[in-house]
């Protein structure tokens, strides 16, 4: 390659301007504060790694670390279950049903987070719409308790996190040829072959990519698990907000902050060696 | 050659009736056609004249509205398209993209559960075939467009099907590698024995390839034959100039003479000779056409030919030939195409000529009113 030239020059001037926006936000808003928690978890009127030894040492924190990794995980299994089949009927309508009933699938991101978790509460509490129906119908005689423990948290969380699933799944599969099930059933191949043997390995980048997705958004989920859960369902972001917000301890909450974060990058990067997720997704291009 | 001898000896293919709907529109209207085993046989017309949709419907994907597909005189409408026994070679090639080369290949064996010992050996033969001998264990992404269009060959292939569909497989290819593959598919076809139905909107590709085509329009089959005889004696206007060029004018009939030769009158005034389809009347509307090769510059008056006096109003030099635009006394113009061989006299813009060309190059039809 040769020199730049002086349009390559300007054109290229002209890229890292219109990056300029999107590196300041990155700075302003994610940098600068990660900094601030690094800055905090090693500093209290000196420096000081008192706080990761508190965490480390304490069993409660590692208890609550790992329940948040079980609880996110479970999440993400039951997303991938759900979402996947709804996924792959979507990505087989033609473009402009799949498109409307995708739109349905995000509808509930027009309403409050908030607002729904309240929602599900009424339906699934004692005297909710859920248990109500099924004693009416004299399916079960006590109402079932749906509400306050883990399977009320993992009926929030799926509830919220499905269509970050179904949106990634359904961009991948709909990417998928249709010609190509053709061609395997052309070639002999039943339709559950060709399904297994083509479709299936095809749309595995949105399967780790949507499961990723889920996973990490689980692990920092709070107002979900705070409102549903029970006393028992305790995950690290809601620990992390109790010392913020009551034990004002600033250096506890960052360090905390600091090991979630670092264990969710081992992670990464160890699932990220095992299934080579760069090239996976680099094959799609 | 060995892998010749262990391929199935190509079946018939039958297709009676056959017709596709759409709510109201026929994609496929009412199509009845017999392909010869063993035969390159092609489906030729512009796009939406239903030719892929034929072709979907005999590989399985597309269920007729009405009609049977017959392969070996046996009823194929019923079979699911894994249990018709036929090869696709399809538009896009449709190649696995997480498979080698190697794996795409053996992919229809390994459905068909054959042993391992047998798949090495057929692979070997197969990749022998296409020439891809040391492509076992590329990605498709790694291929140039020819090297993926012979690994959906060989894939197609490889299993020793009835019948090879190909939808356009040339289509992507560029004009050099085209003209290349058309020689190597039609020596594999011939080599193989294998019947192949071919779908194409290009006549030259039909032309040059094929031992019979089906010219389609608007879903229905507008000629068959062998592509002289659709070249030569073309049955409608349609297809007189959908393959090949043709100088097309409105005339009357104004004597229908033996076995369809007719004198017909041009609204310049010319009383041309000329060969109709179906027997004409007199004082018939007709379109006429000629093949600008046909006509011959700087003819002498002579009774048998059709005669036409004019000026060079333009000509396009293109290297073998050269085009001429004459126009003629009486207004019309007509293309005229000359070799440029030895010898040849040099025609300029202005030149007064005189055009003469036979009888029977000048085709007569009934009006076509359906025209686009």
């Amino acid at each position: 390659m040769g020199p730049a030239t002086a349009v390559e020059r300007r054109e290229r001037r002209l890229h890292l301007l219109l990056l300029l926006p999107a590196a300041l936000i990155l700075l302003g808003l994610f940098l600068y504060p990660l900094a601030g928690v690094l800055f905090r978890s090693v500093y209290r009127d000196g420096v000081t790694l008192a706080y990761y030894r508190q965490v480390i040492e304490s069993p409660v924190y590692l208890q609550v670390i790992l329940a948040t990794f079980q609880t996110a995980g479970a999440v993400t299994l039951i997303c991938l279950l759900l979402g996947y089949p709804l996924s792959y009927v979507l990505a087989s309508l033609p473009p402009r049903r799949g498109r409307l009933m995708l739109t349905l699938v995000v509808l509930p991101f027009f309403t409050s987070l908030i607002v729904r978790t309240y929602a599900w509460m009424i339906l699934l509490g004692r005297n909710g719409l859920v248990n109500n129906s099924l004693q009416a119908l004299g399916l079960v005689a006590d109402p079932l308790p749906l509400l306050y423990n883990q399977g009320g948290v993992l009926i929030g969380m799926t509830y919220v996190l499905l269509p970050f699933m179904v949106l990634t799944l359904y961009s991948v599969m709909r990417g998928i040829d249709p010609a190509l099930l053709r061609a395997a059933e052309s070639l002999g191949a039943r339709p559950s072959v060709a399904f297994l043997r083509i479709f299936l390995p095809l749309s595995l980048p949105g399967v780790v990519a949507g499961c990723l997705l889920v996973f990490i958004f689980s692990l920092g989920f709070f107002i979900t698990p705070a409102l549903m859960g029970g006393p028992g369902d305790l995950m690290i972001a809601m620990l992390i907000e109790r010392e913020v917000e009551f034990t004002l301890n600033w250096s506890l909450a960052s360090s905390l902050a600091v090991v979630l974060l670092v264990i969710t990058l081992a992670g990464f990067a160890l699932l990220n060696r095992a299934f080579r997720l760069d090239r996976l997704f680099e094959g799609q291009a | 050659m060995a892998p010749s001898a262990r391929v199935n000896p190509g079946a018939e293919v039958r297709v009676e009736r056959l017709t596709k709907t759409y709510g109201d529109v026929a994609a496929v209207d009412d199509v009845s056609v017999t392909m010869a085993g063993g035969s390159f046989f092609t489906l030729l017309g512009p796009s939406g004249s239903g030719k892929t949709t034929t072709l979907m419907m005999i590989a399985g994907f597309t269920h007729p509205s009405r009609g049977e597909i017959f392969v070996d005189g046996a009823p194929v409408g019923g079979l699911a398209p894994q249990k018709r026994d036929l090869g696709v070679v399809f538009q896009s090639y449709a190649l696995f993209p997480h498979l080698t080369v190697a794996e795409n290949i053996t992919f229809p064996l390994r459905v068909r559960g054959t042993p391992a010992a047998e798949i090495r050996r057929r692979v070997g033969e197969i990749l022998e075939l296409v020439r891809l001998v040391g492509y076992d264990g590329r990605l498709p992404r790694q291929l140039s467009g020819g090297e993926q269009q012979r690994v959906a060959l060989a894939r197609a292939l490889v299993f020793h099907p009835r019948v090879l569909l190909m939808d356009e497989p040339l289509g992507a290819l560029d004009r050099k590698l085209r003209t290349h593959m058309q020689i190597e598919l039609k020596q594999l076809q011939r080599q193989l024995d294998v019947t192949v139905i071919y779908v194409t909107h290009d006549q030259e590709e039909a032309l040059s390839m094929s031992a019979a085509v089906a010219v389609m329009r608007r879903g229905r089959i507008e000629q068959v034959g062998r592509p002289a005889e659709l070249y030569e004696s073309p049955r409608s206007r349609f297809v007189a100039e959908f393959l090949g060029e043709s100088n097309a004018f409105e005339a009357v009939v104004v004597e229908a003479l033996a076995s369809g030769a007719c004198v017909v009158r041009t609204p310049d005034g010319l009383a041309l000779r000329g060969v109709a389809v179906e027997p004409p009347r007199a004082g018939q509307a007709v379109d006429c056409t000629v093949r600008p090769e046909k006509l011959v510059i700087g003819g002498t008056a002579s009774g048998d030919l059709n005669h036409a006096k004019g000026v060079v109003e333009d000509s396009t030099y293109g290297g073998d030939v050269t085009r001429h635009r004459v126009r003629l006394e009486g207004g019309g113009a007509l293309h005229v195409k000359v070799l440029n061989q030895l010898g040849a006299p040099v025609r300029a813009s202005g030149d007064r000529v005189m055009l003469a060309w036979s009888a029977a190059d000048t085709r007569v039809f009934a009006r076509d009113l359906g025209r686009a």
